[in-house]
């Protein structure tokens, strides 16, 4: 068989396009932008909380509790509320005895009686699961148990989990836990049965202060995306690349 | 045909085959096909999301107690204490009033100490309240025995 330069550059040049074009084709079509086009688009659930109104009276920790079937006396929580009291001489004083759900009723923190004129400030900031764009607890579940709502909202199948407790490991946020009733692992759903149906999660309904509030980041004319959109909020812990949705204002560099 | 290699090979397959057949009834049908999904984060079992959608809630909210109680909505709704929720005081209504038939009623102090407590915190609206100091503040008895929860406004005492 003979074969002519132009042949050999023809073919050349056909065998490069072959083999590149499906590769682009492929990057074209990765998940991310699936689901982005294809995903349910109108809705993405977000958060946020206004430690500037907080006054720590934890009704929504409370709430919380009874709402999602959490056990009331041991020392576990979806939600919590921490009180930081900052000193003019630099110490702070952080707690959050049973994530707050008594509230704080005592000037004294860990036995330690606070003077109040050294108190540089104080304040309270509520916790609650961030619902990742980028969820690490979903990455690492062996079995599929855990996973991403197409509207934001990271749920675990309690028949599926096995209880490695992996997932518990990965949250940066520390916000999974062992639930000692069904044995798997536990976690705030936004109070998925609440909003899916028009209501507030427990802890906005049960807020008197409005601290917390719920949003859809995808609806412009929602107010909680208007304010995520126009004023100064942040996010905890961004370095871990998680991408959370629950957005504060008025975090302090104390609060991690 | 006795081969050394084919005979191991068999096995294998049988092996795999047995796999796939045991895969086969032991994963659900819904399980990973999360329409619009991706592998990393949407790989479940897609009814587990009905499962949630269907807890049970328990929290009704203020304008379901205003159907029958209505004088005490009316009440706090034109009072200081506007802002507060009915089940942050008498728990929550879950099928109230067929189950359970009526709500807690509590008197204690903590009730009312987690907002009245005051803290001297500069930065926090917590310092803005009307607070008390609850050692002094007549220790041993019950807030509701002198303020009126549902309206609590000093006017009225
Ligand atoms: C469908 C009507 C209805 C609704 C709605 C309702 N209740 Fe009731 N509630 C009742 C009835 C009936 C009783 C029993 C009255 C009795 O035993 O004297 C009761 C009793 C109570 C009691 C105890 C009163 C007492 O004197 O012991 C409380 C507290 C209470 N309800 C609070 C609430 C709250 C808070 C809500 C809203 C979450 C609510 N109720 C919604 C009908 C209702
Ligand atoms: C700040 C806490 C608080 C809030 C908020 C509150 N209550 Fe009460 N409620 C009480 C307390 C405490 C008593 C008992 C009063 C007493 O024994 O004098 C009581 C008593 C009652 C009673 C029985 C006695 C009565 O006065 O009729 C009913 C019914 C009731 N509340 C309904 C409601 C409803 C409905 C709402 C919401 C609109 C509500 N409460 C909001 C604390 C609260
Ligand atoms: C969720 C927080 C919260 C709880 C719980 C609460 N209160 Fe209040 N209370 C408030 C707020 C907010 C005001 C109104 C403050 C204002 O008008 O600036 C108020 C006002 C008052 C006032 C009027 C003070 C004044 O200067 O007019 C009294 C008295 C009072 N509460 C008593 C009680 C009693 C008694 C209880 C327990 C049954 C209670 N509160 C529970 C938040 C709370
Ligand atoms: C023996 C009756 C009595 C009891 C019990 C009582 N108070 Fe009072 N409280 C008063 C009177 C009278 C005033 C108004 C005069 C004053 O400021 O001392 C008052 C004022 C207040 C104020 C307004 C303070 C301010 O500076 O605006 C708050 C808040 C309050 N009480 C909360 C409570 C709480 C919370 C409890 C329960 C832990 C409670 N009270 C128990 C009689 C009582």
């Amino acid at each position: 068989m003979s074969c002519s330069r132009r042949d050999l550059l023809k073919n050349t040049f056909k065998a490069t396009l072959a083999s590149t074009l499906p590769l682009s084709a492929f990057k074209m079509l990765s998940p991310a932008q699936v689901k982005a086009s294809v995903g349910d688009a109108n809705v993405r659930w977000v958060f946020l909380v206004d430690t500037q109104k907080c006054v720590g009276c934890g009704l929504c920790v409370k709430a919380c509790k009874n709402e999602n079937e959490v056990p009331y006396d041991p020392p576990i929580t979806r939600t919590w509320v921490e009180r930081y009291v900052l000193m003019k001489n630099g110490q702070s004083h952080i707690e959050s005895p049973f994530g707050g759900r008594d509230g704080y009723t005592d000037t004294s923190i860990h036995e330690n009686e606070i003077p109040a004129d050294q108190i540089a400030k104080g304040f309270f900031v509520s916790k609650l699961c961030n619902q990742c764009k980028k969820p690490a607890c979903v990455q690492v579940c062996p079995v599929g148990a855990t996973y991403q709502t197409l509207d934001g909202v990271v749920l675990v199948d309690r028949k599926w989990c096995i209880g490695c407790g992996y997932c518990i490991m990965a949250c940066p946020y520390g916000m999974r836990f062992f639930h000692p009733v069904h044995k798997v692992a536990e976690k705030c759903t936004f109070c998925y049965h609440r909003i899916i149906k028009g209501m507030k999660t427990a802890c906005v309904q049960n807020c008197p202060f409005e601290a917390r509030l719920i949003g859809n980041l995808k609806d412009p004319n929602d107010p909680v995306t208007k304010i995520i959109m126009n004023q100064r909020v942040s996010v905890l812990k961004d370095e871990y690349g998680t991408k959370p949705q629950v957005y504060y204002i008025g975090l302090d560099t104390n609060v991690r | 045909m006795k081969n050394h290699v084919l005979r191991p090979l068999f096995v294998v397959i049988i092996g795999v085959a047995l796999l796939l057949v045991v895969r086969h009834f032991m994963v659900p049908a819904d399980f990973g096909v999360q329409e619009g999904g991706n592998f990393t984060y949407n790989f479940h079992r897609l009814s587990n999301v009905e499962d949630w959608k269907n807890f049970k809630v328990k929290y009704r909210g203020r304008e379901y107690c205003q159907e029958c109680h209505e004088e005490n909505a009316a009440s706090i709704l034109d009072s200081p204490h506007e802002v507060i929720q009915c089940e942050n005081c008498h728990g929550p209504a879950i099928d109230h009033p067929d189950n359970p038939e009526t709500l807690a009623i509590d008197t204690s102090r903590a009730q009312c100490l987690r907002c009245h407590t005051y803290l001297p915190y500069p930065t926090s609206q917590r310092s803005e309240l009307p607070g008390i100091d609850p050692q002094d503040h007549n220790p041993g008895e019950n807030c509701v025995d002198c303020h009126n929860p549902h309206n609590p406004d000093l006017e009225n005492m």
